[in-house]
């Protein structure tokens, strides 16, 4: 229960961080989540992050997961609302307002100048992830894998996933 | 391609205001909203969004869904829950946002909440841990993925590159927080792509 103040604070946080995706948000959420208010380990927030990737939906949704360790049932809903609320209230008013903005030269511009940021923050974002999953030959090797696979061949991610799961309880189990 | 269009279509297209506010309940949008988000496995939220609201429903024509994708990525936010805000609200104002995005949001949400419940319980176990191991190492593979796939679309110039690069180096190695990098490096790159610059002809 005293956690949910928090709660709301460090995901409302987040929520603006979100650009061109919410991986940009992880390495704070990393900071926050583990090193500031310990509501779980680095190695539980990417398995839950990386078991996220298969939900369907928004692709964040795991909040959900770290709202209820942190928080119960409570926990979960603010997390929802204090990561969706005000993103939503702000493209809902953008939205309404958004022909009139169209005509402004400076909109194609910042277009412009965040589709590069976004896509470091993705990248910055997946370093960070790595350096919890990525510990060794065999993981690079399934990393590697999955990705050039997703370059080259039109297939659900998920079922990359899903199969890395499978290689993983088979050979990854300690002897 | 287009002379093979069902008269409908067309007609939704002509009529668009009209027709579509009638064409679609609050209970529609909302249980739309569910389905895509209940199905769309895999991430890549956005080409189910345009399966089922322009190709399938006829609630959108290409035209809109890109303009408010282009606005969906332009603001903070996912791209599937700004979507949501804002086709809801196209389809039927308030409430048609609400249905939008509690319904793409619900079956993942009650997922991974009961994937939280079972992790905390048997997450410690060998099996499940050397499980997660392999998702992790390709949930790093898939978004890498997503990066090159995104930066083969919108990454032109040497000057984008740039800027790429500094992002990561603001929050890898010199650990400043994104919303500072975000200030700071999305200022600069904004300033840079002012109105009056030329864009370079494609190759």
């Amino acid at each position: 229960m005293k956690e949910i103040p928090a709660l709301c604070r460090v995901f409302a946080y987040l929520s603006l961080l979100t650009v061109g995706g919410g991986m940009a948000a992880f390495p704070e959420m990393k900071i926050l989540t583990v090193d500031v208010h310990h509501w779980l380990t680095f190695p539980q927030l990417v398995h839950i992050y990386s078991v996220g990737q298969m939900a369907p939906g928004p692709n964040m949704m795991m909040i959900v997961a770290i709202g209820e360790w942190a928080g119960g049932i409570l926990g979960a809903v603010v997390v929802v609302i204090a990561f969706f609320g005000p993103t939503a209230l702000l493209t809902f008013s953008v939205g309404r307002i958004w022909n009139r903005l169209a005509k402004r030269p400076w909109r194609s511009s910042i277009q412009q100048g965040l589709a590069p940021v976004s896509i470091g923050l993705l990248l910055a974002g997946c370093f960070t992830l790595a350096k919890g999953a990525v510990t060794g030959l065999d993981t690079a090797t399934i990393a590697v894998a999955t990705l050039l696979i997703l370059l080259k061949y039109k297939i659900n991610p998920a079922l990359l996933v899903l199969a890395a799961a499978v290689i993983g309880a088979l050979s990854f189990v300690p002897k | 391609m287009s002379e093979a269009l069902q008269p409908s279509v067309q007609e939704n297209a002509a009529t668009r205001q009209g027709t579509l506010a009638e064409s679609a309940t609050v209970l529609q949008v909302f249980l739309e909203f569910l389905l895509i988000g209940a199905t769309s496995f895999g991430g890549g939220v956005v080409a189910y969004l345009r399966n089922a609201l322009v190709a399938k429903r006829h609630w959108l024509d290409d035209k809109t869904f890109v303009e408010l994708l282009s606005i969906s990525q332009s603001l903070p936010g996912l791209n599937a829950t700004n979507m949501a805000i804002l086709v809801g609200d196209r389809l039927r104002g308030i409430s048609g946002a609400f249905a939008a995005i509690i319904g793409i949001c619900l079956p993942g949400g009650a997922l991974m909440f009961a994937v939280g419940m079972f992790y905390q319980q048997h997450g410690d176990h060998a099996i499940a841990t050397a499980a997660l191991k392999g998702v992790a190492a390709a949930a790093v593979g898939l978004i890498l993925a997503t990066a090159v796939q995104l930066g083969k679309r919108s990454l032109e110039r040497t000057s984008d590159l740039v800027f790429v690069a500094l992002t990561i180096v603001g929050v890898n190695r010199l650990h400043q927080s994104v919303l500072t990098v975000l200030a700071v490096v999305g200022l600069v790159a904004i300033v840079w792509y002012r109105p009056g610059q030329k864009k370079p002809s494609m190759p």
